[in-house]
């Protein structure tokens, strides 16, 4: 095993501590933060392609590493809307809560 | 076992512990702080990957300006934290979702141990149409040139994420400024530092800026830096966050995409193509659109960072 598949192995990690974050967490923040989890192993996952393609004196494939770039401060663009939108729902809601208020039947029935 | 694996097993160890920790620790603030790291020791992995580009990228942004931006929400959402926390799923649910979770994750192992061999790439035709673009630095040729198109569309996502996070803003606020007012504290610390790092935050960030043509760096990667050193200032509160209705800023805001998309029109009857720089006109162009680019990001990311207008446009 070379280092590249270990990182390799480390994003599709990621990938998966991520998703339980996801689900488990009640809290919207930790929310967004396992979704950022996600995201970093799957470029993580890139990285490694791009390193495999490693030729002519490039440390790796450029194309999936300038991606890479291009994703990150895409990732954090959406980061900074998720945050905006929970803060808002702590203003008009009284708190960052997803559980709906009332817990009663279908109201969509009326 | 060689001393590169071991150095490379380890940081594999730590990343993974610490992304564990920010999904398992009870406070939120420690959570994010540990994403915080987490972002540090993912650009440590980009330096192991060959990917400097990616991990100046990572450490500023995913490090640094996320981390910013998490801790400010951790802390206004501090209030009504145990009540959310308490809303856990039962132990059925989280059965599922790690059942869920180790699925996708050994598929994606399996998929990452039967990669094809030998590794399709690029590299080849990067470094055959590299000279036309006068760039030493395969990275930025991609973006620059090769791709320019997603580096285009991506600056116009930044500013429609802006839009967005504007649009939260209550009524009454519309136009304000973004974010509570910072208190200075003349002897503190923090104001210490936003009057010491600023200067030199802005020349390095130049000096990242520059040699982006040719070695790692570039205007993500500066913008960043700049946009860190407004944000302190205004953290420290020696400087307030200007309201989101002034000219200036709506100028800079969309100037790095204008100067793209016009340098982009100005292709079609130049160079024949959407974007194709004339010929030996290449580095040129493409060091304007970087300096217009560099200044949108920056304003961008520290707007991004500070929300939605909360206050009037009086100071």
């Amino acid at each position: 095993m070379n280092g590249a598949a270990l990182f390799g192995l480390c994003g599709a990690a990621l990938v998966g501590i991520g998703i339980y974050g996801l689900i488990v967490n009640p809290q919207p923040l930790r929310k967004i933060l396992s979704f950022n989890l996600i995201g970093s192993g799957v470029f993580l996952l890139f990285g490694v392609v791009a390193r495999r393609g490693a030729a002519l004196g490039m440390g790796g494939d450029p194309v999936p590493q300038a991606l890479v770039i291009t994703g990150i401060v895409v990732a954090f663009s959406a980061t900074a809307l998720a945050v905006a939108l929970l803060l808002r729902l702590q203003e008009t809601g009284g708190s960052a809560t997803l559980v709906p208020p009332e817990s009663a039947g279908p109201s969509d029935a009326s | 076992m060689n001393m590169a694996l071991l150095v490379d097993g380890s940081l594999v160890v730590l990343i993974l512990a610490v992304a564990i920790w920010t999904i398992a620790v009870r406070d939120s603030f420690a959570a994010v702080v540990g994403y915080a790291i987490y972002g540090l020791m993912l650009a440590l992995a980009w330096v192991r990957l060959a990917a400097i580009d990616a991990a100046l990228t990572e450490a500023a942004i995913g490090g640094g300006l996320t981390g910013v931006l998490l801790i400010r929400a951790a802390v206004r959402l501090r209030p009504t934290e145990s009540v959310v926390a308490g809303e856990m799923p039962g132990r059925f649910v989280k059965a599922l979702a790690a059942v869920l979770a180790g699925t996708v994750s050994a598929a994606l192992a399996v998929v990452v141990l039967s990669l094809p061999v030998p590794a399709p790439t690029l590299a080849p035709q990067v470094a055959e149409h590299i000279a036309s673009t006068g760039l030493g630095n395969a990275v930025t040729a991609v973006l620059l040139s090769f791709r320019a198109t997603d580096t285009l569309l991506e600056a116009v996502v930044l500013v429609f994420a802006l839009i967005a996070v504007w649009s939260l803003a209550p009524d009454h606020f519309w136009g304000g400024r973004p974010g509570l007012r910072y208190d200075l504290e003349a002897n503190g610390m923090l104001a210490y530092l936003a009057r010491l790092l600023p200067p030199l935050g802005i020349i390095v960030a130049i000096y990242v800026f520059w040699v982006g043509a040719d070695l790692p760096g570039g205007k993500f990667q500066a913008g960043t830096l700049l946009a860190a050193m407004w944000l302190l200032t205004i953290m420290a509160g020696l400087n307030d966050a200007p309201p989101v209705s002034r000219g200036w800023l709506r100028v800079a805001l969309v100037a790095g995409s204008m100067v793209f998309l016009a340098i982009g029109f100005a292709g079609v009857p130049l160079a024949g193509a959407f974007l194709a720089y004339p010929e030996g006109y290449a580095k040129p162009l493409i060091l304007i659109i970087e300096a217009a680019s560099m200044l949108s990001i920056a304003v961008t990311l520290a707007l991004l960072v500070l929300g939605p207008p909360e206050r009037g446009a009086q100071p």
